[in-house]
């Protein structure tokens, strides 16, 4: 699974070279050569060579596909235009002439090449990627810009402030929340800022085990090259192959191993951002200050409306001596919030445990790869067997944790067993190491499948949000049950898939994930209804005592509900730091405020 | 499956109904021993975890809810944990049901064999029952069936059990205890006891809530209670009680639940059981305690014909879809949801608006007999014959007459009138009178209302054995009888009876005045009949919408014109409202020249019936059913409402009610249209 750290093959040093999207899709998920397709008998098959499920078959695939989604392999919707892009589409750059003649005259790699600013005027909403796959562009930059250091950076907002500019950073281009959406009516010619050709690790500093990096690395990178010296981040979030460091601090990320790790906001010690008024940054690099609110705070989570991150001081952990992957099934959903909450209540999280539900056990077990020896596919079976017939677990109702130890192996052993112990207070049962391995890997490869799922009239997307502990089990339950009764009344013709995971536990609460898809034959606007029906799953999140967002964000997509999360006072106070840093509105991709 | 329309204000002429059918026709064809042991599977709901009566109690007792409140009892009074759990377990045991099948069965048994003696037929609307399986199986269902008599809930569990669907549990008046043994059967048959008062008893509150919110939310039977708290002696529906339906509403209020049915279910008699005890009860004799041996007193029924009953099991309301744009259910994100919290402004008005919504809904599907039509128009003509000061009877035929004309106005109006179709009118009509001969009695082919019950004298001439006053209450029986009846249909004419009155009282025709008048009189009477807060503008158009589409109002340039053929129309919606109008007059005036300083709330009504006896017997009242005590309390209720009397609080003088003369007597010239609308004390409405 691409998860370990080195595990993910045939990557260069410098993959990330200007055009992208050259070893991108620029109309779908990840790399080009890695996609799911249905081959000719029908089997789904992972092509490329990059993952562990790379080149392998998935026989339950289409079962659960056609089961799940009332779907058929008969009907598809292949992207109607062509993988090349058809640049005619794309409106012409509206370009400032001084503005570039003064860029130019400093070096800077910039092009208004149709190609380098469709691939940036996205993130992965299902409506960007649904309307790239018919051909629809709507306001993109008229520019792309590649500063190569910090300097660079300070030079293009220079002139950008100079000549009136709108600037809209561009990290590793994974966001969900549609913060990378030109507003449409932004009349100022707009530049993408790209920070990919910032990706270096500047120093390590193995007395305080920090590193200072260039904030245009890319997550798979940072830990690859650390991993040379014997270090890591530890921050892993689903999306690390593609985002970026910058990107990270923008949003507030979070990763996968934050119980060992901690999120984004831990990782920080110092961060420099660029910003119309200048550059701000702390003067040392304290382990903690009381120096007032914290100014990292109003970085973290401005989503590119304050400045650009260029260089970040980060805390690295020598490598873990040992990893171990982990499962357990419970009976019930019900039982598994039990144990996980009990888990958190003794403070004994793995770096990483989550929970799935029924149907997205389900899932996983339909993306198992062919087995290729009849003693492995014969245990399977006896596992089953033992499960549902000898414990009685009911198959529609048991649901899975999935775990990752990490540190020195003893202490992960003793570590495994004090929460295998718990488990078994909440009915839970060991199920291996491998079902522990797949469930990681779902996560990893469901991008890829949305573009499979869109190829045959299926779309759907994921979000998330943090929910106080004794509200779990219920927003789980009504947000899937809204979502259901939403494609109804919608008028979504086959019951959709509705389902969650808790992702991350804490003292105080879990960060819960809906993943909702649905087959929209039958349906004229589609990507509508999604969003109506997505609109109404969030309202219900808020509803149920949910937050707005654990780590996606807010960008333009949920906006709308800001003043009503952080109150109007709340608002009142963004704004003003917004007001001072950037004033004419430099940083103008409108995302939170 | 869950509406979002409860009722629609418009053209209540296009309402859908289903069919019935009788269930009583296979009790009469087969076993009634098979029927009580037969194969009992009903569908239950989707999530339900099932566990034992007695799990369920562990359960309220353990819960989150009951131990903060366990807590914060101890740290008031001082007593310990332990004590405190104690006297939470006692109540609970006191309260809970012990649903069990056998139980069910055995009523399953006896009341075929009862239900066949007494009632010609059970009929239920069967697609109210499949949409009810439905519902038990997507959420927590919560069964509200109107209450007229002991007999609904009992009969509610009777229908249930014969369509498979799972037996619910029923929040019962503690009154019921008291019967040893049959109060012990109902708790077998999933009666659930609760106290009538037990205002700050907050460990009482904590334990009976915690009670039917478990019971809810895990499915694990439907919970049923009455909207209207108590039968309604008048069949009017009564003003809905929302304690209860606080306590439904929250789990979904608190997201613990997805959502939650609700379920009107409309029983309308065409005999009520309780009918002359009802009367006598609104009079001032005091009602018989529940008691057994009264309840087999009650035997002598049997050998009776009550005619027909209808069940009609209404559109589940979905409480997600009521308050969908309503409530920011966020409120209840910063508080720990088990910490108990006095609902906000904002969830009170919700609750009352659903509650009412609800009422509504079960009046639209209450099936009205044609002999609800008959004691209308005999009441009005008995008054009208009183005041010509003639015989106080009427020609059989114009009775028939007057009935089909009746029954199509109704139906224009949206009635749910089961009026036999196959049978000529005077058969129909025939056959409803020797139903209720009881009250309504025919010599010579005319019909007049059945007073002579005592003595064989007629009214009016003085009788050696019988004091006036008596007589007067003997006939005030018959005549509030008659009158339950016509309030089954007082639902379908009150809103344009009340634009009607509004049109007779209003100083001139144009339409801001009648409004006003209109607007006025409704707010007066709403204690009294069932009318949504805050829907006054949509009363009145539908009322003008449903006089104009009939043809008997016209509108010309913001004036109201009476039609020709409207006068007929109008005369008999006034004369309908007219009782109510008067009796609220006299109490007024009761207020202003009779009520002694210092009265209480407790002497009003003995003094307030005195003071109407004396009215009617010097003739200067004709409506002898202002002997309501309903009336008399619910004009009270209104008065203290607008302000015009006052309850004094604490001390001495508690439940002293303090009479501002000046705007009672305003009140009693504006409902008497002596004086406008807008000038009366409460124009600012």
């Amino acid at each position: 699974c691409g998860r370990q750290p080195g595990s993910i093959v045939g990557v260069s040093n410098h993959i990330w070279q200007i055009k992208r999207q050259e070893i991108m899709k620029w109309n779908g998920w990840g790399y080009s050569d890695s996609r799911f397709f249905f081959n000719k008998k029908g089997q789904a098959e992972f092509t490329g060579r990059r993952y562990r499920l790379s080149g392998l078959i998935i026989p339950g695939l289409k079962d659960w596909f056609e089961s799940t989604f009332g779907a058929s392999l008969q009907h598809k919707t292949p992207a109607t235009v062509s993988p090349i892009l058809n640049s005619s589409a794309v409106q012409p750059p509206t370009l400032n002439e001084a503005f570039v003649e003064e860029l130019k005259s400093t070096g800077i790699p910039l092009s208004h090449d149709a190609e380098d600013r469709v691939f940036r005027a996205h993130g992965h909403c299902l409506h960007e990627i649904f309307a790239l796959r018919e051909g629809k562009f709507g306001r993109v930059p008229d520019m792309v810009v590649w500063p190569n250091c910090h300097n660079d950076v300070v030079k293009i907002v220079e002139l950008a402030c100079k000549h009136n500019v709108c600037l809209i950073p561009y990290g590793g281009g994974t966001s969900v929340s549609s913060a990378l959406e030109c507003p449409p009516e932004e009349t100022r010619s707009i530049v993408s800022l790209d920070t990919s050709q910032m990706n270096r690790i500047l120093w390590i500093d193995e007395k305080n085990l920090t590193a200072h990096v260039e904030a245009g690395i890319v997550g798979q990178d940072l830990e690859r090259l650390l991993n040379e010296s014997g270090y890591c981040t530890g921050h892993e979030p689903d999306s690390m192959e593609f985002s970026s460091l910058g990107g990270w601090v923008a949003t507030r990320a979070s990763g996968m191993k934050k119980n060992v790790y901690g999120n984004i906001e831990d990782l920080v010690v110092h961060v420099k951002m660029v910003t119309p008024q200048g550059v701000i940054e702390k003067s040392c690099q304290g382990p903690r200050m009381s120096t007032g609110p914290d100014v990292h705070h109003f970085i973290m989570g401005s989503e590119g409306t304050l400045g650009v991150v260029t260089e970040v001081t980060m805390k690295i952990r020598p490598m873990p001596e040992y990893q171990k992957y982990g499962s357990v099934v419970f009976p019930n959903f019900e039982q598994g919030v039990a144990c996980l909450r009990e888990v958190a209540r003794q403070r004994c999280a793995p770096a990483s445990i989550r929970l799935m539900d029924n149907e997205q056990f389900k899932f996983g077990h339909a993306l198992k790869p062919q087995v290729s020896s009849i003693f492995t596919s014969f245990l399977d079976g006896l596992k089953k067997f033992y499960i549902t017939k000898f414990k009685g677990f009911d198959p529609n109702r048991l649901c899975v944790a999935t775990l990752l130890f990490e540190g020195d192996r003893e202490k992960v052993l003793q570590h495994e067993k004090q929460v295998y112990d718990i488990a078994a207070k909440f009915g839970g049962l060991a199920a291996g190491e491998d079902n522990g391995q797949r469930g990681y890997m779902l996560t990893f490869v469901i991008a890829y499948l949305r573009d499979l799922g869109m190829d045959y009239y299926v779309i759907g997307e994921s979000f998330e949000t943090s929910v106080p502990w004794d509200r779990v089990l219920d927003i789980c339950r009504n947000v899937k049950a809204r979502i259901i009764r939403e494609c109804k009344d919608k008028g979504v013709q086959f019951s959709p898939l509705s389902t969650c995971r808790v992702t991350q536990t804490y003292d105080a609460g879990a960060c819960v994930y809906f993943y909702f898809a649905f087959n929209y034959r039958g349906l004229s606007d589609p990507v509508h209804v999604y969003e109506q029906v997505e609109h109404a799953a969030r309202e219900e999140i808020l509803a149920n005592g949910g937050s707005l967002s654990h780590h996606h964000g807010v960008g333009k997509l949920r906006k709308e509900w800001m003043r009503d999360t952080i109150s109007k006072v709340g608002m009142g106070m963004l704004k003003s730091v917004k007001d001072y840093v950037d004033p004419n509105n430099i940083f103008g991709n409108r995302n939170l405020l | 499956m869950a509406s979002e329309a409860v009722y629609t204000h418009r053209d209540p002429m296009l309402k859908k109904r289903d069919d019935f059918e009788d269930i009583l026709e296979e009790r009469r064809n087969s076993s009634d021993l098979r029927y009580a042991l037969r194969c009992y599977i009903p569908v239950l709901y989707k999530e339900l975890t099932p566990c034992k009566a007695s799990e369920l109690k562990s359960m309220v007792l353990q819960s989150d809810q009951l131990r903060y409140v366990i807590n914060q009892v101890c740290k008031e009074t001082g007593m310990a944990a332990d004590e405190v759990q104690a006297e939470a377990a006692a109540i609970l045991e006191e309260m809970a049901h012990r649903l069990q099948l056998s139980t069910i069965r055995f009523f399953a048994f006896t009341l075929s064999k009862v239900f066949k003696t007494l009632f010609r037929s059970i009929c239920v609307n069967e697609e109210g029952i499949q949409r009810l399986q439905q519902a038990i199986h997507e959420h927590p269902v919560v069964l509200l069936p109107s209450h007229r008599s002991y007999m609904d809930f009992l009969l509610m569990s009777y229908i249930l059990y014969t369509y498979d669907l799972a037996l619910p549990v029923i929040a019962a008046g503690m009154d019921f205890m008291a019967m040893k043994f049959v109060g012990e059967m109902l708790r077998m048959s999933g009666a659930f006891f609760i106290r009538r008062s037990f205002g700050g008893d907050k460990l009482y509150w904590a334990v009976f809530s915690e009670y039917v919110k478990t019971m809810l939310k895990n499915g694990f039977a439907p919970v049923e209670f009455f909207l209207e708290g108590t039968r309604s002696r008048t069949c009017k529906s009564l003003t809905p009680k929302l304690g209860l339906l606080n306590i439904v509403m929250d789990p979904f209020l608190k997201g613990e639940v997805f959502d939650v049915s609700l379920v009107p279910v409309s029983i309308s008699y065409e005999r009520i059981l309780e009918e002359a005890l009802y009367a006598r009860e609104l009079l001032g004799v005091p009602k018989p305690k529940e008691s057994t041996s009264g309840l087999f007193k009650a035997r002598k029924v049997l050998s009776e014909d009550y005619g027909s009953i209808h069940v009609y099991f209404g559109q589940p309301v979905s409480v997600r879809s009521l308050a969908q744009n309503r409530v920011d259910r966020c409120q209840f994100n910063l508080i720990p949801r088990h910490i108990p919290r006095k609902p906000g402004e904002d969830i009170h008005s919700f609750v009352n608006d659903s509650a009412y919504r609800l009422v509504r809904a079960q009046e639209e599907n209450m099936v009205l007999k044609p002999w609800v039509l008959l004691a209308s128009l005999l009441l009005q003509n008995h008054h009208q014959m009183q005041v010509a000061e003639q015989k106080q009877e009427m020609a059989l035929d114009e009775l028939t007459e007057q009935a089909v004309w009746l029954r199509d106005l109704s139906r224009q109006y949206g009635a749910f009138l089961h009026w036999p179709d196959h049978v000529s009118p005077s058969e129909a009509v025939s056959s409803s009178l020797s139903l209720h001969r009881g009250l309504v009695r025919i010599s010579e082919g005319r019909v007049q209302l059945a007073f002579e019950q005592g003595g064989q004298t007629r009214p009016g001439e003085p009788c050696s054995t019988v004091t006036p006053e008596e007589e007067l209450l003997n006939q005030a029986v018959i005549i509030l009888s008659c009158a339950s009846y016509r309030n089954q249909a007082l639902h379908i004419f009150l809103r344009p009876a009340l634009l009607a009155s509004a049109i007779h009282t209003a100083s001139s025709s144009n339409k801001q005045e009648v409004y006003n008048s209109f607007s006025f009189l409704r707010n007066m009477f709403s204690n009294e009949f069932i009318l949504c807060p805050g829907a006054t503008v949509q009363d009145f158009e539908e009322a003008c919408y449903l006089l104009v589409k009939t043809g008997a109002l016209q509108i010309n340039q913001q004036e109201f014109v009476v039609t020709e053929r409207g006068h007929r129309t109008l005369g008999f919606l006034t004369r309908m409202l007219d009782p109510f109008l008067q009796g609220y007059q006299v109490v007024c005036r009761f207020l202003c020249e009779d009520a002694t300083e210092g009265l209480t709330e407790k002497q009003f009504v003995p003094a307030v019936r005195k003071f109407i006896i004396r009215h009617i017997l010097t003739g200067r009242l004709r409506y002898t059913e202002v002997l309501s005590s309903d009336l008399q309390k619910n004009s009270l209720a209104a008065l203290l409402r607008l302000g015009a009397v006052q309850k004094l609080k604490g001390g001495e003088e508690q439940g002293t009610l303090k009479v501002n003369k000046v705007m009672v007597n305003s009140l009693e010239d504006t409902l008497g249209g002596k004086l406008p609308t807008q000038k009366a004390v409460v124009a600012r409405l």
